[in-house]
């Protein structure tokens, strides 16, 4: 059904691959790629996890060399060895984690690696005068002599884009450049996209949100398991038929929970203050009731006090200031809870680091199916295979974890597959209360529908959730209630029912100031 | 943590790390202008010949107990760098209890209460560093390194003084009794009625084996073990699955210096039935390369420290036999093993992947 792509020929095409291939070990990270991006044009990639749209990124970078196929940069071949070729040829690219030295201020940054001679002195001039006149002719403000450490996120990102503008890119590669902004950051975000378009710029943007593809690309390719599986323009098509693409079937949109009967509070916290090591605020005065069968949202820029929250809810931090009232128990500075405790109390917790925190990945699955809850290990002070084994079985199956192979290692599985062993274990314990950190982050659409559903069982089942997610979309569609932080305040609870993604950016960004409680 | 798979990270790397030590080997013995393949023939021979035998195994018995220690500690990714101080400790713990009560308890409860104390002077001096590797941040390579210092002069001036044979000028006690002593392996075989050479093999080599089953039992069986695992993967992971982490790097380091601590047995209450000074002689360090070379496994230990045991062995055997073949050059064959096999250890690893893995990804 995939009018299959390749056929469409551009008069001018900024990057042509021709049966692009690229493998590591056993996978084929790009199959056969052919790819036009036509000058002048915001171009989409998207696909899934895992589907080979950074690798494709990469490649047009002269990160990796491609081990067959053909790449043309403006009509020309070019065999590109290393990013100093692309750049040489006008490809610039804005990383997903940002390549910025933090203790620099903006223009050293942009400065480095073409200081101009021995001496700063000199080139420091003109690099200050041409960095001038490019931000004024794109609207790309930024004060040249703040410290990247002070810039916001989204003004970092401002930073990465200069620099390749910089550097003579005429051809923008960003991968996934909107994960860490605001939905206010993004639509700047896009307006300089569109800027650079109208200026006969090419813009790349690797994304994996439909929406953002259909709001700033002209045109979209989308990519499945390596391969191409269809080019469209943006004006013809819809997120439905994109997200067909993208996945290989059709995809249900999450219905949204009728709103349901709030429980009796399980779960109150009040006044909870917590400062780093080095004293900076990192929670100020946040007071939450988490009810049995509702799910409250926190939402937020990441890295606006969420972590911490979770921290303190599962008993990996101590409690500095205010207090936890769970099942029974009074938790603060004095009487402090540990991990362990909380979860005898009956929390779950699904960390957002699934990798670091939420897995052993050189653990095999049925190791990792009781961690946290020995008493599945086995008998007394004993592990016993046999034991981990009938524990983790039922969890494989009823989460679908595939492959279904108890004693492989977790670093085998893909990135959804990991995260429903956490996910398994966890809702395996009929918690009281679940903590449940970024439970879709870097996880297929697929498995994302299959994820929300159990979330929403456990609900059903009474479970009290706390939903800490930066994907706006994933809490729409599964919260109660949505608590906004900002700065490690709560800038105001609102009702899921009702609220839009306008009203809760602002929020998001501090720039409401009245908020419905 | 090679990322390779288990067969051939256990099995397959050791050997062509031993492998390309030989060779190594062999390139200096044909400089030194001999024959390999004779020497190695002698090496061979010197090392497992009947009446060798057993001085291997009683090397080995060193080598499984520091071996252990390195390994145990490793599993909770910490560097016990301090195995050759933790063993002086046994050593002395052993000579405290049997200089006090041998006169008055009878023999083998003194021998009991000295196997106890060994273990018991290793893990304390191991629990100090791991305390402060624990609760206050102290990096455990460098605390155990300088604990390894302060065992060594404890031990001077113990020897050397307090604990001194009276009426004589060498640093070490005075014997002890003979009923403390752990029984020699050919006089427990002249028991059963088998005639066996002699050797300083002795009841040790049996706690040494049972040591390897009891590791093994510990990482693998419990969840002690897997505690400590966890830990040594991702501390991060610990902490969120609820590990006591700090308690639980305490705890391996104690185990850790108990293991090492019962290398003294063999030497001590099993061979030398005296404290002297430097009976340690560098089994601590090897240990570290016995255990890298097994893999951090007990039976991986094991063989490896069979190896050393054979190279400590047949390496003085190369003495005797060349005259060009000095005590030093066995004692380089016996450090490119170490190199190869310890430092060098992973050096090969993406080679090997490639070689082997390409070979098995193409047939499958």
């Amino acid at each position: 059904m995939a009018r299959n792509g390749g056929s469409r020929q551009p008069d001018r095409a900024a990057v042509r691959l021709r049966g692009v291939a690229k493998r590591f070990g056993a996978v084929l990270a790009n199959d056969g790629v052919d790819l036009d991006i036509g000058r002048g044009s915001v171009h989409g990639i998207i696909g899934e996890n895992g589907a080979g749209k950074s690798t494709l990124a990469s490649i047009i970078y002269g990160l990796y060399a491609p081990d067959g196929g053909a790449v043309e940069i403006d009509g020309k071949a070019a065999a590109l060895r290393s990013p100093a070729d692309a750049i040489a040829r006008g490809v610039g690219m804005v990383h997903q984690h940002f390549m910025l030295v933090p203790t620099f201020t903006v223009l050293e940054n942009i400065m480095l690696g073409m200081e101009g001679g021995f001496l700063l002195g000199q080139g420091e001039a003109d690099i200050r005068a041409r960095l001038e006149s490019l931000s004024r002719q794109h609207g790309l403000e930024v004060d040249p002599d703040a410290l990247v450490d002070d810039l916001p996120v989204g003004l970092r990102q401002r930073v990465e884009i200069l620099k390749a503008l910089f550097r003579g890119a005429r051809i923008l590669i960003l991968d996934e450049p909107t994960g860490v902004l605001t939905p206010d950051e993004t639509d700047r975000l896009f307006t300089i996209l569109r800027g650079i378009r109208d200026a006969g710029g090419t813009v790349v943007l690797i994304t994996h949100k439909l929406r953002e593809v259909m709001a700033v690309c002209g045109t979209v390719s989308v990519m499945r398991r390596g391969r191409m599986v269809g080019h469209r323009e943006t004006a013809e098509t819809n997120t439905a038929e994109l997200a067909e693409l993208m996945v290989g079937r059709k995809v249900g949109q999450a219905a949204r929970p009728s709103g349901s009967a709030a429980g009796t509070p399980v779960l109150r916290a009040a006044g909870l203050t917590w400062r780093s090591p080095g004293g900076a605020l990192r929670l100020g005065e946040v007071d939450l009731e988490l009810r049995a069968g509702e799910i409250l949202a926190v939402a937020g820029v990441s890295g606006n006090g969420q972590s911490e929250l979770l921290d303190l809810l599962s008993g990996l931090s101590g409690v500095q200031e205010g207090r936890i009232e769970f099942a029974g128990r009074r938790i603060d500075a004095a009487h402090p809870a540990t991990p362990a405790e909380m979860r005898a109390l009956g929390l779950a917790h699904v960390p957002e680091d699934r990798q670091r925190r939420g897995l052993v990945l050189p653990f095999e699955a049925r190791e990792n199916a009781v961690l946290g809850r020995p008493q599945n290990a086995g008998p007394g002070p004993w592990t016993s295979g046999a034991a981990m084994l009938a524990h983790t079985e039922p969890l494989i199956a009823r989460f679908d974890i595939r492959p279904p192979e108890p004693m492989l290692p977790a670093a085998g599985f893909s990135g959804g597959n990991q995260q429903k062993i956490v996910l398994a274990r966890e809702f395996d314990s009929a918690p009281a209360v679940l903590l449940l950190g970024q439970p879709t982050r870097g996880v297929d659409i697929g498995t994302i529908e299959t994820i929300h559903a159990q979330v929403m069982a456990l609900k059903e089942r009474g479970c009290a959730i706390l939903l800490v997610s930066t994907e706006l979309d994933e809490i729409l569609a599964l919260a109660d209630r949505i608590m906004v932080i900002n700065g490690g305040r709560v800038a105001g609870t609102v009702p899921a029912e009702g609220a839009t993604r306008r009203q809760l950016g602002l929020m998001m960004t501090g720039a409401a100031g009245e908020a419905g409680a | 943590m090679t990322g390779l798979p288990r067969w051939l990270d256990i099995g397959v790397l050791p050997l062509v790390n031993l492998a390309l030590a030989l060779l190594a080997a062999a390139v200096v013995v044909v400089l030194v202008g001999e024959d390999p393949l004779h020497v190695f023939a002698v090496l061979l021979q010197g090392a497992f010949a009947p009446g060798a035998l057993g001085y291997t195994l009683y090397y080995a018995t060193n080598f499984i107990f520091t071996g252990l220690a390195a390994a145990l500690a490793f599993q909770a990714r910490l560097f016990n760098i301090g195995a050759e101080g933790q063993a002086m400790l046994g050593g002395l713990g052993i000579a405290f209890v049997c200089l006090s009560f041998e006169t008055v308890l009878p023999g083998p409860l003194v021998a009991v209460v000295a196997i106890a104390a060994a273990a018991l002077f290793g893990a304390a001096w191991a629990v100090v560093p791991g305390w402060l590797q624990a609760y206050r941040g102290s990096h455990i390579v460098i605390t155990t390194i300088m604990f390894n210092f302060l065992a060594s002069g404890l031990m001077v001036w113990l020897l050397s003084g307090p604990i001194m044979r009276p009426g004589q000028g060498s640093p070490q006690t005075r014997l002890f009794g003979e009923g403390v002593w752990l029984p020699a392996m050919h006089d427990l075989a002249r028991g059963l009625g088998f005639e066996a050479a002699r050797s300083p093999l002795n009841l040790s080599f049996l706690f040494a084996l049972l040591a390897c089953a009891a590791v093994w039992a510990l990482i693998w069986r419990t969840k002690f073990g897997y505690a400590l695992r966890a830990i040594g993967h991702s501390e991060e992971a610990a902490r969120y699955a609820g590990i006591p982490v700090r308690r639980a790097v305490v705890v391996a380091m104690a185990l850790s210096g108990a293991f090492a601590g019962c290398m003294a047995l063999n030497e001590i209450l099993g061979v030398q039935h005296k404290l002297v000074l430097n009976f340690s002689a560098g089994y601590g360090f090897t240990g570290i390369a016995v255990a890298l070379m097994g893999r951090n496994h007990p039976a991986g230990i094991l063989a490896a420290s069979l190896l050393f045991g054979a190279l400590f062995q047949g390496g003085a055997e190369l003495n005797f036999e060349f005259e060009t073949i000095t005590h030093e050059l066995a004692l380089v064959i016996q450090g490119l093993v170490i190199l190869f096999s310890g430092a060098l250890a992973y050096m090969f690893t993406p080679w090997l992947a490639r070689l082997l893995l390409s070979r098995s990804a193409a047939r499958a």
